[in-house]
C-alpha cells in the first residue's frame, strides 16, 4: 500500500518535472533557455564522469580530453574537410571513444594516486597539442566558424529546437547510465569499487572491467564534446584544460559522486556559479578552487546524498511518531 | 653543430629545472603519500616572488632564490598544517585540494602580477656566453644544470646520510613501523612538504630568466613534472633526476624538430615505460 | 606425500616446489602438497609459517617465484585470479572481506554472477534477474542466514560475516574451496555452527582448511599439512600426523 502511494508520488513528481522542462522555452526569454541547455550539456559530461570516479572509485582529472577531442574532430571534419554533421558526429564520438580505449588502457596500468596522475598527465598533454598543433588546431585561436546540424529540416541554429535536442540526448544519457548502473554489469562495477581483491576471488576480471568502464565513460564524454562543440560553434584549448576536468569534477563530487542525481545537481550548480557569480567577480578560477576546497572539506558525500541523509532522518523521525509497523527497508 | 650543441645545453637545462621541480614532488609522493598538484603553482609563485624580491629589495638572484624559497617553504607548511593535514588518510581528497589550491594561486598570480610575461634577468656575471672550441655556451644555462646536479647530491646526501633522511627513509618504507619506533611523523611531514615547496620555488626563481614568470607557468610545467615522476617512478630521488634528464631532451628536441607534435613526443618516453614497467624506472612500488 | 597418490586418478590439487620470498625472506620454500578430489585437508603450523602465503598463491592473488600448481592437472600458477575462479577455486578470507554496505543477497548475487555470462550485460536491470535472488536466498538459508538477506552486511554480527563468506563460497559450486581460518574470532556456539557447515561441505567439493582451532578443526580434516617457515615439516593422515614427534616440537617449541 504505501509503497503504491510513494511510487505515485514519485510519479507526480517526475510529470511535474517534466512538465517544467518542456513548459521553460515557452515561458523564458532566451537567456534562460540558454543556460539551460549549457545545464544539459555539462549534465551529460559530468554524468558520465560519474561512471567512472563514482561507481568505479576512479577519480579522473582529464576527462575533459573526451570532451575537447570529440568537439575538436567535429569542428575540423566540418570546417577543414567540409563534411556533413550526419557523417562527423558519429566519427567524432566513435574516434574518441577509440582513443578512450588507448588512454583507458594507459591510466589502468595504475589505481588510485597513479590513476590519476596518469589521466591528469595524458589529458595534460592533449591540451598542450591543441594549444601547439596550430596547423590543425588553429592554436590559441581555437577553430571557429562551425554551424549546428539540421536534423529533420529543424535547424537547431534555434535557440528553442536547439534546448529540445539537448534535452532528448540528455535524456536518453541519463537514461542509458542508469541503466548502467542498475545492470549486472554496473554491480559487478560497483563491487569492484568497493573489493577489488574479492572481486576477482568470485570471478570478476576487475581490470576488464574498470576498462570497459572507462571506454563507455569516453564514449559519453564524447557525446557531451559534440554537444558543446554544436552549442558553442567553438572550440578552444582551455575547454581540455585541467580546469574544464576540474569543472567536471567538481559537478560529481559537489552534487554526490555514485549517484544519478547528483552530477544533475552539480553541474546545474558549476554551470549557474560560473554564469551568475564569475560575471560579477570574473574570477572563476579562484571561485572554482574555493568551491573545491569547500566540497572536499566540508561536504565530502555531497549534496544530493547529504540532502537524502537529512531526509531520511526527518523521516525516521516521523515515522517513529507515527509508530507503527518497523523494519521497513530503505529504496 | 652549434645548433645541436645549443639544443643540448637546453635540454640539460631544462632537465635541471625540471628535477628541481619533481624531486620535491616525488619526495612528498613517496613520504607522504599525497600527489600534490600545487606544485606546479609553487614553481610559478616562486618565480613571481624572486622578481618582486629582485625590483624591490635585492637585485641578486641567488639571494632573491633563497628568499623566495623561504618564502614558499612557509606558505607550503602552512598549507600542510592547516589544509592538507585534516585530511589525512582521505588522498583522494587531499589531491582534490591541491587541485583547487592551484587554480587560487594561479588565479592570485593573475590578479597580482597581471597578465603579461616578466622577465627575470640573468646575473651580470652569468650573460656573457662562454667559448670552448669555437662554440658559445650561455652561461646561465650552464650554471643552471650545476644547479640541479648540486641539488641532487645534496638530497642524495640529505636522504643518505643524515639523521632527517634516516627517518624520510624509514616513513617511505614502512610508515607504520616508522611511527612505532618514535618517529616525530608529523613534523617529518611539515618539514618535507617545506622542503619540496622551496625546491619548487627556487626552482621557478633560477629557470625565471629563461623562461621568465608568465600566467600559466603552472600548467605548462606540471604536467612534464608529472612525466618525470611517473618515468622515473614516484618516490625515488634517482629516478626523478634520469626522469628529468630523459624529459629535458625529449621535450627541447621535441620543440626544435617537430614544434607542432612536441607534445604528442612526451607520449612515447612514458607509455613505453608504463607499458613494460609500470612502477617507473626507479621506482620501487607503483603508484 | 604419495602415500594420498591413487592410481589412476588426477589429483584436486597439486602443488611442486612452490616459492615465493618477500625481500629475500622466504614465505614458502619449496612447498609440494597433493589433493586428492573430495579430500578434506588442513594446514597447521605456527604464526608465519606461510600459509595464508600459500593461500595466495593457490587462489592467484599472488604469483609464485617458482614452482607449479596444477588444479586437476591443469596448469593454473600463471593465470590471474578470476580465471582461477572461473576454473573453480572459491577462498574465504582470513580478514572478512565483504560488500558491506550492500545487503546479504547482493553480496551472495555478486558471487553468483562471478561464474555467469550476464555478468558482462550491461542494459539488462539487475533487480529483473529473480533467479539470481531467489537462488541466493537459497544459498543463504543454507548457512541459516535467510531471514538477514535484505539486511546489509554492516549491521550483522561478526559470526555471521563469516558464515556469509563461505556462502559466498559455496555458492559457486567450486571444485576447490579453500577456507582461511574459518573459525577465527567465533564464539564457542558459533564456531560449532561454522563446522557443522564446514562438514555438510558436498564431497565433490575439495577442502583446504587453514585453522589454529584444533578440537574443531581435527574432526573436520582426513589428512594434515604441517608447515613451517614456509616449508612441509610432516605430512599424511590425521591419526599420524597428531602423534608425530616433530608436529609437537613445532607447536611446543614456538
Amino acid at each position: 500500500m504505501t509503497a503504491g502511494v510513494l511510487d505515485k508520488t514519485k510519479l507526480a513528481w517526475w510529470a511535474v518535472l517534466a512538465a517544467a522542462l518542456v513548459a521553460v522555452p515557452f515561458l523564458m526569454g532566451d537567456f534562460y533557455i540558454n543556460l539551460l541547455s549549457q545545464i544539459f550539456i555539462a549534465v551529460i559530461f559530468a554524468a558520465s564522469l560519474n561512471m567512472l570516479v563514482g561507481y568505479g572509485g576512479l577519480t579522473s582529472l582529464g576527462h575533459a580530453s573526451y570532451l575537447g577531442v570529440a568537439a575538436y574532430m567535429s569542428a575540423w571534419l566540418f570546417l577543414k574537410m567540409g563534411w556533413s554533421h550526419l557523417v562527423i558526429a558519429p566519427i567524432a564520438i566513435i574516434g574518441t571513444t577509440l582513443m578512450a580505449c588507448a588512454f583507458g588502457w594507459i591510466a589502468l596500468r595504475a589505481t588510485g594516486l597513479g590513476f590519476m596522475m596518469l589521466t591528469l598527465a595524458l589529458s595534460q598533454v592533449l591540451w598542450g597539442l591543441a594549444y601547439r598543433w596550430v596547423g590543425v588546431t588553429d592554436g590559441d585561436n581555437g577553430l571557429r566558424g562551425l554551424t549546428r546540424p539540421a536534423p529533420f529540416g529543424i535547424d537547431l541554429e534555434n535557440t528553442t529546437a536547439f534546448y529540445f535536442f539537448a534535452l532528448i540526448v540528455t535524456v536518453v544519457a541519463l537514461a542509458m547510465i542508469s541503466r548502467f548502473v542498475h545492470s549486472p554489469f554496473g554491480a559487478a562495477l560497483k563491487g569492484t569499487r568497493d573489493q577489488p581483491r574479492r572481486m576477482s576471488a568470485l570471478g570478476h576480471n576487475v581490470w576488464m572491467i574498470r576498462w570497459l568502464t572507462f571506454v563507455y565513460s569516453g564514449f559519453w564524454g564524447a557525446v557531451a564534446g559534440v554537444m558543446f562543440v554544436y552549442y558553442n560553434k567553438y572550440i578552444h584549448p582551455t575547454s581540455m584544460a585541467l580546469t574544464s576536468s576540474a569543472e567536471g569534477l567538481l559537478g560529481v563530487i559537489a552534487g554526490g559522486s555514485g549517484t544519478l542525481a547528483g552530477p544533475v545537481v552539480g553541474a546545474a550548480i558549476v554551470v549557474l556559479l560560473k554564469n551568475y557569480v564569475s560575471g560579477y567577480v570574473e574570477r572563476w578560477n579562484m571561485l572554482l578552487g574555493f568551491v573545491f576546497v569547500f566540497i572536499v572539506i566540508f561536504m565530502p558525500e555531497g549534496l544530493v546524498p547529504g540532502m537524502h541523509r537529512l531526509w531520511n532522518k526527518l523521516r525516521a523521525r516521523k515515522a517513529v511518531r507515527d509508530s507503527n509497523t518497523g523494519g521497513r527497508e530503505k529504496a | 653543430m652549434q645548433f645541436w650543441v645549443i639544443q643540448t645545453l637546453n635540454s640539460l637545462s631544462l632537465g635541471g629545472l625540471l628535477f628541481l621541480l619533481s624531486s620535491g614532488f616525488s619526495l612528498i609522493f613517496g613520504l607522504m603519500r599525497i600527489a600534490n598538484l600545487t606544485h606546479g603553482a609553487f614553481f610559478m609563485l616562486g618565480a613571481y616572488i624572486g622578481i618582486t624580491i629582485m625590483k624591490n629589495w635585492v637585485p641578486n638572484l641567488w639571494l632573491a632564490t633563497l628568499l623566495g624559497g623561504a618564502v614558499i617553504a612557509v606558505i607550503g607548511g602552512i598549507f600542510e598544517r592547516f589544509v592538507l593535514r585534516p585530511l589525512a588518510g582521505n588522498s583522494q581528497g587531499q589531491v582534490l585540494v591541491t587541485l583547487g589550491v592551484s587554480l587560487i594561486i594561479a588565479d592570485l598570480c593573475l590578479i597580482v602580477w597581471g597578465g603579461d610575461p616578466i622577465p627575470i634577468p640573468t646575473p651580470e656575471s652569468l650573460r656573457t656566453p662562454l667559448r670552448v672550441m669555437n662554440f658559445m655556451f650561455p652561461a646561465y644555462r650552464l650554471a643552471v644544470v650545476l644547479i640541479a646536479i648540486g641539488t641532487a647530491i645534496g638530497l642524495y646526501f640529505l636522504i643518505e646520510r643524515t639523521r632527517l633522511g634516516a627517518m624520510i627513509r624509514a616513513g617511505v618504507d614502512d610508515m607504520q613501523m616508522a611511527r612505532g619506533v618514535g618517529i616525530p611523523v608529523s613534523r617529518l611531514f611539515t618539514t618535507v612538504f617545506c622542503l619540496g615547496a622551496a625546491l619548487a620555488g627556487m626552482g621557478g626563481i633560477i629557470g625565471g630568466p629563461i623562461l621568465s614568470a608568465y600566467p600559466g607557468l603552472d600548467a605548462d610545467m606540471l604536467p612534464l613534472a608529472l612525466i618525470v615522476v611517473i618515468l622515473g617512478g614516484v618516490g625515488s630521488l634517482v629516478g626523478a633526476f634520469v626522469g628529468s634528464f630523459i624529459i629535458g631532451f625529449v621535450y627541447t628536441f621535441g620543440i626544435a624538430l617537430l614544434p607542432d607534435l612536441a607534445y604528442v613526443i612526451l607520449f612515447l618516453p612514458m607509455i613505453i615505460v608504463i607499458a613494460f614497467r609500470p612502477r617507473g624506472l626507479f621506482g620501487k612500488v607503483s603508484a | 606425500m604419495s602415500a594420498t597418490m591413487q592410481q589412476g586418478q588426477v589429483a584436486a590439487l597439486e602443488v611442486r616446489n612452490l616459492k615465493k620470498s618477500f625481500g629475500g625472506l622466504p614465505a614458502t620454500n619449496d612447498v609440494s602438497l597433493t589433493v586428492m578430489p573430495g579430500e578434506r585437508r588442513l594446514i597447521i603450523g605456527p604464526n608465519g609459517a606461510g600459509k595464508t602465503t600459500l593461500f595466495n598463491q593457490i587462489a592467484g592473488d599472488l604469483f609464485c617465484d617458482s614452482g607449479s600448481i596444477k588444479l586437476y592437472g591443469e596448469e593454473v600458477s600463471r593465470f590471474k585470479t578470476h580465471k582461477r575462479t572461473q576454473r573453480g577455486v572459491a577462498r574465504t578470507y582470513q580478514i572478512i572481506t565483504l560488500f558491506g554496505k550492500d545487503t546479504l543477497e547482493h553480496n551472495l548475487v555478486l558471487s553468483l554472477l562471478g561464474l555467469l555470462k550476464t555478468r558482462w550485460n550491461s542494459f539488462v536491470p539487475l533487480s529483473g534477474s529473480a533467479h539470481l535472488y531467489e537462488e541466493a536466498r537459497r544459498v543463504l538459508a543454507t548457512v541459516g542466514l535467510e531471514h538477514l538477506a535484505k539486511r546489509p552486511i554492516s549491521e550483522i554480527s561478526y559470526g555471521e560475516k563469516r558464515r556469509v563468506e563461505i556462502a559466498m563460497a559455496l555458492a559457486q559450486k567450486p571444485r576447490l574451496l579453500l577456507l582461511d581460518e574459518p573459525l577465527a574470532g567465533l564464539s564457542r556456539e558459533e564456531r560449532m555452527t561454522v563446522s557443522k557447515l564446514v562438514a555438510a561441505v558436498p564431497r565433490d567439493t575439495t577442502v583446504l582448511m587453514i585453522e589454529h582451532d584444533m578440537d574443531v578443526a581435527l574432526e573436520l580434516a582426513d589428512q594434515i599439512t604441517v608447515l613451517h617457515y614456509g616449508k612441509v615439516i610432516v605430512e599424511g593422515p590425521r591419526a599420524e600426523v597428531v602423534s608425530d614427534p616433530r608436529t609437537k616440537e613445532v607447536y611446543l617449541g614456538e
